[in-house]
């Protein structure tokens, strides 16, 4: 079954639970007892209709104080796909919890509220989803009941937001705009009969009919080792396999590769998928791979095609989004995680910061604050071999690891 | 032209004659195997917490195929609260002796000996929740640093926002406000000494994606997930087994034989049976994909407050 992930990303009051829960509920995909409660809960506040956004505001701070303050993962499924959303929070604070839920999705809802229009905040989702290269993103506006379901109105905001989209980096991203009404049900899973002006799909028809061509494009293979099994059995007394998954493209038995930072060279002989072997693996694929010569090779080398080579350097620049209450200042020492490499890193220096809202960068600034977003260079203890981030998701990103709290506090795209 | 490499793909392989093989189409497979061998490169002391549920059981087919042809490098335990099904026992002794893995049990009955924890009395008495104490204890006493589960995100609300390396602090707590954020594929497991991280390798997968696995990959389970004549009775609309003495029944509570299987196969005191009649893994699958309940919702401590996971989370509970 293919699953599809989704991050969700609204200002509060926007109706993106209402939104979640209406997704739930019209895919019949709400339990009797789920329901139940749903119902229960609804009366007690005394509301005269169901308040979906009770199926996703899960922990008792947020239902205290009626908002989404993490990120939550909610599972429905249609006999023709599985989806998972990641329900990230649209406040100004928490535009760490929006690259997170972001970067683990392959298609995003930005949600407006057809009475408020375009406004800072969806500027700054927009930002976000652009920033994270997310190739399908679906502009829902939300509320037309309350705006009569106003054709015009409908036209209205759809040209403030495409003024916004020359502004963007990442121009290949796909946009759809969709009028919907999730309290009401208009264009979410059913068709609307208040907008007949509305020729386009709803939003789960889009979802459903969305093609993996849509969201992947084909790359290049980076095989980073994870883990070296060595069975030490009389059947596999020499068996070195290096456990690891295929990022990018697809590696097959016989290809030349080159182990990197050694730089020696084999070829691939054997690879495994449980107890069969097959010819060639494709991305994402939890593979273990075997070589024809025997070449040292341990946890966070990487095995990339022979004439495809990553830069392999001590130093980059990279747009950093910060996490952390700790400010992230020149010359402070961090651990950067880059897939299952670590090495240590300093900040050599920290260009500019920009605005999330497209409203510019600001070269005056000397730290970094929690969700503040930044140009910096740095310089490691020994190299890394990356892609940037434009040309290869996983390996043109990292973490940021503060070695005192041992939290993440950062990731980073690399330029 | 952007290459940007696929989140969720099919793993497509041609095996050795040659013939084009869509091995699998599932992402979730792939995704558990890399995190298990993340957990087995990360960390010193890892456990599988083995409760013989199928979600556990599922974990262990996924940790032998990560560490194929190597045995699973980390050892199975077993918090045994005393009150398990008879079949899961004799089925989680099958299942160790088969895989060459060590077993540990620890029991939530030592623990009530010892005085650290009080049976609770009366009508909704369950040992669910002296699970935690039992578990800590055992944690200590092994120094384990990560403990890998079979829970998922969507059982429960509270579940929905933990993440795949949960960091517990020496009280074995949950600091839900304070989580680490993980992106994309990397997982951080550094932490201080005497603290622990419990991983979640099937954290996305839904209560239909683990049957379905279980039937695709043909994994043998407890005889109890299947429909079978039991003695049961009735109470607030749930149906409990009347086979042992473990689960409290008021005289005025009927005994009844009727066909019924378990959804899950927790602490009997506080695992409801559905009525079924299906009998086998097509049948049982085909029943899931139509259910109206969620599998939680026929566990009796979920119900006892709507907050009820998020609490015992916080104290240290799985």
């Amino acid at each position: 079954m293919e699953v599809l992930k989704i991050a969700t990303a609204g200002s509060v009051d926007d109706g993106k639970s209402t939104l979640i829960g209406r997704l739930l509920y019209d895919t019949k995909s709400l339990t009797d007892d789920k329901l139940e409660a749903i119902e229960k809960t609804s009366k007690q506040k005394g509301y005269d209709y169901l308040d979906f956004s009770l199926a996703t505001d899960g922990l008792v701070a947020e239902r205290e104080q009626g908002i989404t303050i993490d990120v939550a993962h909610i599972y429905f499924s249609t006999p023709n796909k599985s989806y998972i959303i990641a329900d990230t929070p649209g406040h100004v604070e928490y535009t760490r919890n929006m690259v997170t839920g972001a970067s683990t999705s392959q298609a995003a809802i930005i949600l407006i509220d057809a009475r408020k229009g375009v406004i800072e905040q969806t500027n700054r989702h927009f930002f976000i989803n652009n920033l994270l290269r997310i190739k399908d993103v679906i502009v829902a506006i939300n509320k037309m009941d309350l705006v009569d379901y106003s054709e015009e109105r409908y036209n209205e905001i759809k040209a403030d937001f495409e003024k916004l989209m020359s502004k963007r980096d990442y121009q290949d991203q796909k946009i759809t705009f969709i009028p919907v009404s999730a309290l009401k049900g208009d264009n979410v899973v059913n068709r609307s009969e208040k907008m007949a002006w509305y020729k386009g799909q709803t939003l789960l028809e889009h979802f459903e009919e969305l093609d993996r061509k849509d969201i992947y494009n084909v790359g290049t293979p980076r095989f980073p080792v994870q883990y070296v099994i060595r069975p030490k059995t009389d059947e596999f007394h020499d068996f070195r396999g290096f456990a690891g998954k295929v990022y990018g493209g697809e590696l097959s038995v016989g290809d030349e590769v080159v182990v990197l930072p050694s730089m020696t060279r084999s070829k691939i002989k054997d690879i495994y998928f449980y107890d069969k072997k097959y010819k060639t693996a494709t991305r994402r694929s939890s593979v273990t791979i075997t070589l024809e010569d025997e070449i040292n090779v341990s946890r966070g080398d990487m095995l990339v095609k022979a004439g495809d080579l990553p830069t392999i350097d001590k130093q980059f620049t990279a747009t950093v989004s910060w996490m952390d209450s700790q400010k992230l200042t020149v010359g402070g020492k961090y651990v950067v995680q880059h897939g299952v490499n670590k090495v240590l890193a300093k900040v050599e220096n920290i260009h500019h910061k920009i605005h999330p809202d497209y409203s510019g960068i600001d070269t005056s600034i000397t730290a970094l604050g929690m969700n503040d977003i930044a140009q910096v260079t740095f310089r490691l203890n020994k190299p890394i071999f990356y892609d940037s981030f434009k040309n290869h998701r996983t390996n043109g990103s990292f973490i940021l690891i503060d070695n005192q709290t041992n939290t993440t506090a950062g990731v980073g795209f690399i330029n | 032209m952007s290459i940007v490499e696929s989140e969720l793909e099919t793993l497509v392989g041609v095996n050795e004659s040659n013939e084009l093989e869509v091995l699998n189409n599932n992402a979730l497979e792939n995704e558990a195997i890399y995190i298990l061998r993340e957990v087995a490169a990360q960390f010193e002391k890892p456990v599988l917490l083995f409760s013989g549920g199928k979600d556990s059981i599922t974990l262990v087919r996924l940790a032998q195929k990560a560490f194929y042809p190597a045995k699973i490098p980390f050892p199975l335990m077993h918090i045994d609260t005393g009150h398990n099904f008879p079949e899961t026992i004799a089925f989680r002794d099958k299942l160790v002796k088969e895989l060459g893995v060590e077993l540990i049990v620890r029991n939530v009955q030592d623990s009530i000996d010892q005085g650290k924890v009080v049976e609770e009395t009366g009508k909704y008495s369950s040992r669910n929740m002296l699970q935690t104490t039992t578990l800590l204890d055992a944690i200590e006493e092994f120094k384990f640093d990560a403990c890998i589960g079979g829970a998922r995100r969507d059982e429960e609300k509270a579940r929905a926002k933990e993440r795949i390396f949960s960091v517990r602090d020496d009280f074995g707590q949950w600091d839900e406000k304070n989580q680490r954020p993980e992106l994309f594929d990397m997982l951080n497991g550094q932490i201080e000494l005497g603290q622990n991280v419990r991983v979640f390798p099937i954290s996305n997968w839904t209560e239909l994606d683990v049957w379905s696995y279980i039937q695709k990959e043909q994994i043998e389970i407890p005889s109890i997930y299947f429909a079978h004549k039991r003695k049961i009775f009735l109470r607030d609309g749930f149906i409990w087994s009347a086979e042992d003495d473990v689960v409290f029944r008021a005289e005025d509570e009927k005994v009844e034989e009727r066909m019924v299987r378990f959804r899950t196969v927790g602490d009997m005191s506080c695992t409801s049976a559905v009525l079924s009649h299906a009998d086998t893994i097509e049948k049982v699958v085909g029943e899931i994909r139509e259910s109206k309940i969620s599998e939680r919702g026929a566990r009796i401590d979920d119900k006892r407050s709507e907050a009820a996971m998020e609490k015992r989370k916080q104290q240290g509970y799985f």
